[in-house]
């Protein structure tokens, strides 16, 4: 048995649970603070400390280990700052982020946004490229980001990080990563009806002939 | 992380043959070999799994034992009152569920000029839509066509698919790529833009598209964000525990609860969208699963109370390789696309027992005859479990592969000090998806006039097995089509006077039936608490 302290208050739970499961093990019923549990919807961000370090560590309810004295505070709700636009006005530049979201030229570079990543990204490093007008780099660094929010709670500058890092994905999703052609050619071909017959044909086939098609068919190497 | 000595000297086999089982194709199963494999050893054929539905449209055709009780259980209002003559949210169209199919059918619903409204008892974003991995399914390049993107998907269900539903499906298929391309959604593509497509289990053409391993996440994080920007009212952290309709007998709203205060709220709609998603928290037949917290069934409940149908209730689909090693990410999906890339299913003496890319119910049912038949597995913390050798990954991609395309697994399996692109990691089948759910029409609408359903609470369009890829496909295909179908629907709705009596109903066919039960359903959230 382990001994944690859950907001402050201590439980004795079995070696080996996940922080989320110690406090199910302790009796909470969570409503908040649980999503996923698989840690791709960033619900459970925690933050912790190990009693008579320092260091406050922040991780995924669901994804993380009891410790040995761990002061667990669980961060359920952060109140990040989205900025509505509409995706189709507007454009790939610069001027995008210095209007949506001016604060992250206030960035004073102390890295407390990377060192508090609950998936490890360099997060300082993102924004950087966001403030560039770099969205292609922007996001491919924080592709992995769950929006858990911890590094805006650590952020002097009041940046949402999460929110930039979505916004500069979308843009590079539509705006700057090549079209795919042979989606546009196959999306055109179908809307003006070429696919209809082939699919007819085969709808109207019975069952058994169905079947010999399927367990005859060619697999692409 | 410390292996049992077993699993290091089974290890250490599955090392020594990696060469040769990288080198091996393994045969393919024929048609008869897959029908004898499913009925011997898929948990749908476990007899004791289930029991006959007594009351209602689907009276008489078998249920999982767990969703038969909710189905049998009392309504949430034999505990509270709801006034529907206090009106707190008066709509044209109440999504309940903000999945990946209630985020694409509001955004449509919207845009078709009905006023919408998301209600949803955890955050939107909050659903198996955020957790799928590997990928979704289009016909979209030079070598495929929706016809035979329509013959996979039926031989892979067992040709019990509603062919309509899936012509839908296969055929706006590179349409709701190509409507996610230009929300954002960042698929892998290569310098000249093509799509990189892989195969899943069951495909015979490489059609899967990807975002790396977050492909649902992706998806999901640009969906919520195109709901926020234009500005449809998201109502969270609020259940809906039952329908009302009509005095005309129209679905006509929903009876909500905060799940935090309790507080029971009136939503009057002219039509509702049922996008609740699946029921992997209910662990049918004491499965582990890979769904988010609310996966609980709730809309084929509510459905059900309601006058709907239900289609292919019993058929479950577990997913060949759920985690199985460490205990703390018990059951977690470990995406197909490590297979789709080249990983092999290993048993523990090094034998690449089955091919890796059979359908998912085929492969399921093989792993659980290697482990619990065969006693071919490694002990491992719930039962035997069988390998899958994610270093072959590297070996026939080259270094990096694994850690470019597969980022997520890697950190699921780096957190517990295991390197997966270093050695194999221990699987077993998990409950992933609920292949039935409620029945359709292709406009998404139930027998219930005004009640529409899209997503995984859908019944029908995969038969009685998804192939992978085809559940991202779907809530955007059937999620948009709700969207749209309901915002044409509302424009010559008028609604009568709103009552509850379906449930009074309902409630008594079940008391006259002979059932009396102690439970409340939906049941909204799973009961992990340990009792102190």
């Amino acid at each position: 048995m382990v001994n944690v302290y859950l907001m402050g208050k201590k439980y004795e739970v079995p070696e080996g649970l996940t922080i989320m499961g110690a406090m199910e093990y302790a009796g909470y019923q969570l409503v908040r603070g649980c999503g996923c549990r698989n840690g791709f919807c960033g619900a459970c961000a925690t933050i912790y400390r190990i009693k008579g370090e320092r260091e406050l560590k922040v991780a995924l309810a669901c994804q993380t280990t009891v410790q040995e004295n761990m002061y667990v505070a669980t961060l359920p709700f952060f109140p990040l700052e989205k900025q509505v636009y509409d995706i189709n006005e507007i454009k790939p530049d610069a001027q995008v982020m210095m209007q949506l979201y001016p604060e992250i030229y206030s960035c004073i570079g102390c890295n407390a946004c990377t060192n508090s990543c609950s998936q490890g990204l360099d997060v300082m490093q993102y924004i950087a490229a966001a403030q560039r007008g770099d969205f292609k780099a922007c996001a491919e660094m924080s592709f992995d980001c769950v929006m858990c929010g911890i590094c805006s709670s650590r952020c002097p500058a009041g940046i949402s990080h999460p929110q930039v890092a979505l916004l500069a994905r979308r843009l590079n999703g539509k705006y700057i990563a090549p079209e795919a052609k042979h989606l546009t050619k196959r999306v055109k071909e179908i809307e003006d009806g070429l696919c209809k017959e082939a699919m007819e044909a085969i709808m109207a086939k019975p069952v058994e002939e169905l079947k010999e098609l399927y367990n005859t068919r060619s697999i692409e190497k | 992380m410390n292996f049992t000595p077993e699993m290091l000297a089974s290890m250490a086999k599955v090392e020594a043959a990696r060469e040769a089982n990288i080198a091996l194709e393994p045969r393919r199963m024929t048609a008869e070999e897959k029908d004898a494999l499913l009925k011997a050893y898929h948990p749908d054929y476990r007899q004791d799994g289930f029991d006959i539905i007594k009351v209602g449209g689907n009276a008489g055709q078998k249920a999982p034992k767990e969703l038969l009780a909710l189905l049998e259980a009392n309504s949430r209002l034999t505990q509270v009152t709801a006034n529907l003559d206090k009106i707190d949210y008066d709509v044209d169209v109440l999504v309940i569920g903000g999945g990946g199919a209630g985020s694409s059918a509001a955004i449509e619903a919207h845009n078709a000029g009905a006023n919408v409204m998301i209600v949803t008892k955890l955050r939107i974003g909050d659903a198996n839509t955020m957790m799928a991995e590997g990928g979704i399914q289009a016909a979209d390049k030079e070598n495929d066509s929706p016809a035979q993107h329509y013959l996979d998907v039926m031989g892979g269900g067992h040709y019990t698919n509603r062919p309509e539903l899936v012509a839908k499906l296969v055929t706006e298929g590179p349409g709701a790529v190509k409507w996610l391309n230009e929300l954002g959604v960042e698929f892998d593509k290569d310098e000249n833009g093509n799509m990189i497509t892989t195969h899943g289990g069951g495909t015979s053409r490489k059609r899967m598209h990807a975002a790396a391993d977050y492909s649902g996440a992706e998806i999901m994080r640009t969906l919520r964000d195109e709901v926020l920007n234009l500005g449809i009212p998201v109502v969270d952290f609020t259940a809906a525990i039952e329908l009302i309709k009509d005095e005309n007998g129209r679905c006509a709203g929903a009876v909500l609860m905060n799940m935090e205060t309790k507080q029971i709220l009136v939503a009057r709609a002219k039509a509702v969208i049922l996008a609740t998603g699946g029921a992997g928290r209910m662990h049918y037949q004491g499965f582990p699963t890979s769904n988010h917290y609310g996966a609980t069934a709730d809309g084929l409940i509510l459905a059900y109370r309601a006058g709907a149908k239900l289609l292919y209730q019993d058929t479950l689909q577990y997913h060949p390789t759920g985690a199985a090693f460490p205990n703390q990410i018990y059951g977690a999906l470990v995406t197909e696309k490590v297979r789709s890339l080249g990983a092999k299913v290993i048993n523990r003496d090094g034998v690449a027992f089955v091919h890796p890319l059979e359908t998912r119910d085929v492969e399921a049912a093989a792993v659980i005859r290697e482990c619990d038949d065969r006693k071919l597995g490694v002990e491992a913390p719930n039962g035997q479990a069988v390998w899958l050798d994610t270093p072959m990954i590297d070996m026939i991609h080259g270094a990096g592969t694994l850690e470019k395309r597969l980022p997520a697994m890697l950190r699921m399996y780096m957190k517990y000090d295991i390197d997966m692109r270093k050695v194999p990691i221990l699987i077993y089948p998990t409950l992933h998806y609920q292949n039935g759910g409620i029945e359709i029409d292709v406009n998404d609408e139930t027998c219930v006039p005004g009640l529409f359903v899209a997503g995984e609470a859908v019944g029908g369009i995969h038969g009685r097995n998804r192939l992978m890829g085809n559940s991202l496909l779907d809530i955007i295909v059937f999620g948009r089509n709700a969207g749209k179908a309901t915002a044409r629907a509302v424009k010559d709705v008028h609604l009568g006077k709103l009552t509850l009596k379906h449930v009074d109903e309902y409630a008594k066919a079940l008391a006259d039936a002979g059932i009396h039960s102690d439970i409340v359903s939906p049941k909204l959230l799973p009961d992990y608490a340990r009792r102190v």
